[in-house]
């Protein structure tokens, strides 16, 4: 085989590979028969049914709300450590914070889960708080979602000129200034990109939220995940298919941004 | 930036890390250490009238039944293989990227990395539905006689495999190419010129100078799937009990804390080394992704 075939195969083979999956339920979705798996014909029966059960609408509300807040959180904490770690050289506990980002990073979710667990219940038995529900699953997901932020931020203020920065300040300008006007706008992509992997990997958690959560608050991952483990659910196909579709439209827009952007320039 | 400034900077999210990060995981020893109660919560204190009662009961337990240390070489042989699985189907496809013309390479690695704007959830439950006996890719391969009866990887180890291939190929894929990007073209060209051919290239050339890529690629692979707990529910059946998910049905189905706590230990312990080694690879990829 020539290296220009072996080529196209491996990316062919791969990108199938990567996209067969997403497409089969995007597909099935539009299914007319309760079986998943079996054609039988087209229909958007799924998607009225989706839209009328009361439990998955309140779910994804839910789950928008404690995406959208534990975002903006992690985005605050993971911009600070990161800015942190890029920009104020040595300082005391320096290794520790780094450490703590990247194991977070890395460890399994079950670890993480079951460790957040036992501190919120024990929070609670020496401060009657915060109890267990949605409140902890912010926390949760903050806290995973700062490494990610903080990952971000600092590999962006690695690359970035900081003679930019030297120059604003040889012209006069106050240290607050100068972050406003020099640094904050060019680190504003990374903040960008971080909200949305934290609000991303918010929206998609299963494990953190089922062990922190107290009775009371039912994610949508947490019920995705109930249903999936009984079986195949039409229902799960359709919803699959509008957070594809919600997903593909948020990176077209983020595409269509950036090329706006660099015109701009 | 005056003192004050500097201090505040580090100690908010400090603070936060010190309660959300450092305080979970001495709990987390304290607990391993301590005896499952019924109660609230279910586990006996550490100190009771002032004398340790801590022991490591748990410990011992875990080594007495033979299903941990079971659970445990289950979950390091299939996070070996969805690793090796990765590189296989990863290589060639960073390889072939690296190879390509330089205007096709951004928007072909953002198709690598784009499967992960969809829910992982969402895409493992989709493997459900292709590998089940009465699944779309049972029915397909039947109608064209490629095999006799219904397909029989689910649930099973094997699904589990495809599923962590599936989930982590990515993170294969971007450091392998991050590597074989760096590497000077002329190398390749002077090889050439001194009569090596293109396999002879390949595996003394472009191979050992892409193996830090594979190497943190095999990491960001290896140490997740290690743990995993969504995979092997959802893909496999009671035949495979990895780790992650023994320590779920400790702490959901049993309630014993303690027991899941001590498993949690030991998983830490194991990933300790590779998680370290992960750490100092990590900052490259870090920019391939932001």
């Amino acid at each position: 085989m020539s290296p220009r075939s072996f080529r196209l195969v491996a990316l062919g083979f791969g990108f199938a590979f990567l996209y067969g999956p997403i497409l089969w339920i995007v597909v099935f979705s539009f299914n007319e028969g309760r079986l998943v798996t079996l054609w039988s014909g087209f229909s958007t029966r799924w998607y009225a049914e989706l839209l009328r059960n009361r439990r998955l609408v309140d779910a994804a509300g839910l789950s928008l709300t404690i995406a959208a807040v534990s975002a903006s959180l992690a985005t605050a904490l993971g911009a600070l450590a990161g800015f942190a770690l890029a920009r104020l050289g040595r300082f005391s506990g320096r290794g520790l914070l780094a450490g703590a980002l990247g194991a977070v990073l890395t460890l399994p979710e079950v670890i993480l889960g079951l460790a957040l667990l036992l501190a919120f219940v024990s929070l609670d038995s020496w401060l009657g708080w915060p109890g267990r529900g949605a409140r902890t699953i912010v926390a949760a997901h903050a806290t995973l979602g700062m490494a990610y932020v903080a990952l971000v931020v600092r590999a962006r203020l690695a690359d970035f000129d900081r003679s930019l920065e030297e120059a604003a300040l040889d012209l006069g300008a106050a240290p607050l200034q100068v972050f406003m006007t020099v640094t904050l706008p060019l680190i504003l992509p990374a903040l960008g990109g971080g909200w949305l992997i934290a609000f991303m990997l918010s929206l998609d958690d299963v494990v953190l939220a089922s062990f922190v959560s107290g009775p009371g608050a039912t994610t949508l991952p947490m019920i995705v995940f109930s249903s999936a483990r009984l079986g195949l659910n039409p229902q799960i196909n359709a919803l699959a298919t509008i957070m594809v579709g919600i997903g593909a439209l948020a990176v077209l827009a983020g595409v269509w941004l950036v090329h706006r952007m660099e015109r701009g320039r | 930036m005056n003192r004050m400034m500097r201090r505040l900077l580090v100690a908010l999210p400090a603070a936060w890390l010190v309660l959300f990060f450092g305080l979970p995981f001495a709990l987390i020893l304290q607990v391993s250490l301590s005896r499952a109660v019924i109660g609230q919560p279910p586990f006996t204190p550490l100190f009771a009238g002032g004398a340790f009662q801590g022991g490591l009961g748990n410990f011992a337990l875990l080594l007495e039944d033979d299903l941990y240390l079971e659970a445990i070489l289950a979950s390091l042989g299939l996070a070996a293989g969805a690793t090796g699985a990765c590189i296989l189907l990863g290589y060639p496809m960073a390889w072939a990227i690296a190879g390509a013309p330089r205007r096709w390479r951004a928007p072909l690695l953002a198709l690598v990395a784009l499967p992960f704007v969809t829910s992982f959830l969402i895409r493992v439950y989709a493997w459900i539905g292709l590998l089940r006996p009465t699944g779309s890719l049972s029915v397909l391969l039947q109608s064209l006689g490629l095999i006799d009866g219904p397909l029989a990887l689910m649930p099973g180890t094997f699904a589990v495999a495809i599923g962590m291939t599936y989930t982590y190929l990515p993170f294969m894929v971007l450091p392998i190419y991050a590597s074989l990007e760096k590497i000077d073209p002329t190398l390749a060209s002077a090889a050439a010129d001194l009569g090596a051919r293109p396999g002879r290239i390949f595996w003394s050339v472009t191979l050992p100078l892409s193996a830090p890529g594979v190497l943190a690629g095999s990491l960001f692979v290896f140490v997740p799937a290690v743990g995993e707990f969504v995979v092997p529910e959802l893909l496999g059946g009671p035949g495979t009990p990895m780790i992650g998910k023994v320590i779920w049905q400790e702490f959901f189905n049993n309630r014993d804390w303690p027991l899941a706590a001590a498993l949690a230990v030991v998983l830490l312990v194991l990933l300790a080394g590779p998680i370290a080694l992960a750490q100092r690879s990590q900052a490259p990829t870090a920019r391939g992704l932001g």
